[in-house]
């Protein structure tokens, strides 16, 4: 962190300044971190058609939260909502794979579970629920050295799944019984997929917030999509796309002083239209 | 077109690779898909297979391909006796790919015969071993175009050159000619009597196009949950069981 502050004291705004402002410094990290990793992800939530997924396990993570601080097993309410999100994410591959019914209908099932669920069991003996309204929002600003660490071990880890299995996840996404016939196991590929965006749902939430995480899953490949002419375009485009805006993000909340993760959201958004408008022009 | 058919069907395995599907029975728990199909698919030959939409052929093509679970038997033979697991080459039916998409023929391929992951800049070796693939099926210069952008038969061609690396024993097609224009259609069918001479692989096909049949298959087998007749297309064409699953014959349109 003592090499971070030392280059951050370099840049020319009031917040860096050497010897404060360290939340400030930790949340550019931080997003630093968070938001190649949403771009990365992001492209294949799209190309899974799993956005509607992704949304709902925001909502699993949430009640994961509620009951990890209910149940207390662990020092931290953070790890019983990994667990509740993998088991979330696991259950809903199954449940898809066994059924007739369609994937939206099935999200639909489990998403209204999870929120009902969070909802009762944060409100149980009359409990409070505006506790959990910091979730909602998130706040960038709170992140610990510690958790940007383990941020980036989540970052490393996602890369090297890309790289091993990337190929198998597009083929699966595309068309599951041709991937099938070249040897990919399409299952596991959709289910291991699920339980890395449901830990990292899980974990983001806290500083991104509930409300508008999903939308770091689902803009900067949408955004990416309306360029792109390839893989390699469609990767740039959206990991730059959701880097830029967040670093703006970050910045323009710190300077009109609103929520990070919204902000974020809104640059991505108008990255989303510029994109747009572009495509129009090329057609 | 040069037809080169194979004359006794029922002496079993005359070349070097074989199928030979016994007494298959597929049950989902909502119905039985599929029961007591038997057939023998022998090399360098081209079989089509017809009948009416939930007849069941995909549900075989899944089951061949190992997709399904299934009672009966699926022997795979080769010359000398080995009886490993052969490779199957599988063309799905034209798999839907948005206008948009961002999946070049590049990504799709490469991402399909290698694991370098397409996400990063493609290697030029990679990019050559493509190219030569789909230069196979004459469709070498489609290989930057997008998977939406493609007509129903170039779909085609790059999903045949894709099934075709590494070589098959068993080349499977599901619906080839759907979606496909006229010349498309003679493309594909003198590409794939091209393919059946260069490589003596062995082609299971199913179609809804009659009037071609005569012309390319070497046996027809009609499907309707189990095997209703198997033989030279004229035979099968003429059949009452052929009149009777499409009502007279209304299905020979074209003909």
């Amino acid at each position: 962190m003592e090499l971070w502050y030392a280059l951050v004291d370099l840049l020319p705004f009031s917040w860096a300044e050497p010897g404060q402002m360290y939340f400030m410094k930790n949340a550019l990290l931080a997003v630093l971190v968070i938001s190649p990793l949403f771009g990365l992800l992001s492209t294949m939530v799209v190309q899974s058609r799993m956005s509607f997924f992704s949304d709902a396990l925001g909502h699993s993570a949430f009640t994961g939260m509620a009951i990890g601080s209910i149940a207390g097993l662990f020092a931290e309410p953070l790890w019983c909502a990994v667990l509740f999100a993998i088991a979330f994410s696991l259950l809903f591959s199954f449940v898809r794979r066994r059924t007739s019914l369609a994937s939206d209908t099935v999200i639909g099932v489990f998403s209204s579970t999870a929120v009902a669920l969070g909802i009762f069991i944060a409100t149980l003996d009359g409990g409070s629920f505006t506790r959990f309204n910091s979730l909602l929002i998130g706040d960038i600003l709170s992140v610990e050295p510690g958790k940007i660490g383990l941020l980036a071990v989540i970052l490393l880890l996602t890369v090297l799944l890309w790289v091993l299995s990337f190929n198998g996840l597009m083929l699966s996404a595309v068309h599951p019984a041709l991937a099938d016939s070249r040897g990919v196991r399409v299952f596991w590929q959709e289910a291991l997929f699920s339980a890395v965006i449901a830990v990292v749902v899980t974990i983001a939430m806290t500083w991104v917030g509930l409300m508008v995480i999903n939308s770091l899953l689902v803009l900067p490949a949408a955004a990416g999509r309306n360029l792109a002419r390839n893989m390699r375009q469609y990767h740039l485009l959206s990991v730059l796309g959701a880097l830029v805006a967040g670093i703006a993000g970050l910045m323009t909340s710190y300077y009109i002083d609103a929520s990070a993760g919204a902000t974020i959201t809104l640059y991505l958004a108008a990255w989303f239209a510029v994109t747009f408008l572009l495509r129009k022009g090329r057609q | 077109m040069s037809v080169h058919k194979h004359g006794d069907l029922s002496s079993g395995c005359s070349g070097s690779c074989c199928l030979r599907v016994s007494g298959l029975g597929v049950d989902m728990g909502d119905g039985v898909l599929l029961r007591d199909v038997s057939f023998h698919l022998h090399c360098g030959e081209i079989v089509a297979l017809i009948g009416p939409n939930g007849a069941g052929k995909s549900t075989l093509f899944k089951t061949i391909l190992g997709q399904l679970s299934h009672t009966g038997e699926i022997a795979f033979e080769r010359f000398g006796g080995g009886r490993e697991r052969p490779l199957i080459g599988y063309v799905p039916q034209s798999p839907a790919f948005d206008r948009g998409d961002p999946v070049s023929v590049l990504d799709f391929f490469a991402a399909a015969i290698s694991d370098y992951p397409v996400f990063l800049p493609i290697p030029r070796k990679l990019r050559e071993r493509v190219k030569t693939c789909l230069e196979r099926v004459h469709a070498g210069e489609l290989i930057d175009k997008r998977m939406g952008a493609l007509s129903g038969g170039e779909l085609q061609r790059v999903l045949m050159a894709m099934a075709l690396e590494p070589l098959p024993h068993i080349l499977i097609l599901d619906e080839p000619l759907s979606g496909v224009d006229i010349d498309g259609e003679r493309q594909l069918l003198d590409m794939l009597d091209e393919i059946r001479t260069a490589y003596d692989l062995s082609i299971l096909l199913s179609t809804h196009d009659f009037s071609t049949l005569r012309q390319y298959a070497d046996k027809v087998i009609l499907l309707r949950k189990t095997v209703l007749k198997v033989g030279k297309p004229e035979e099968v064409l003429s059949s009452r069981e052929f009149q009777e699953v499409f009502h007279l014959d209304l299905g020979k349109g074209g003909v």
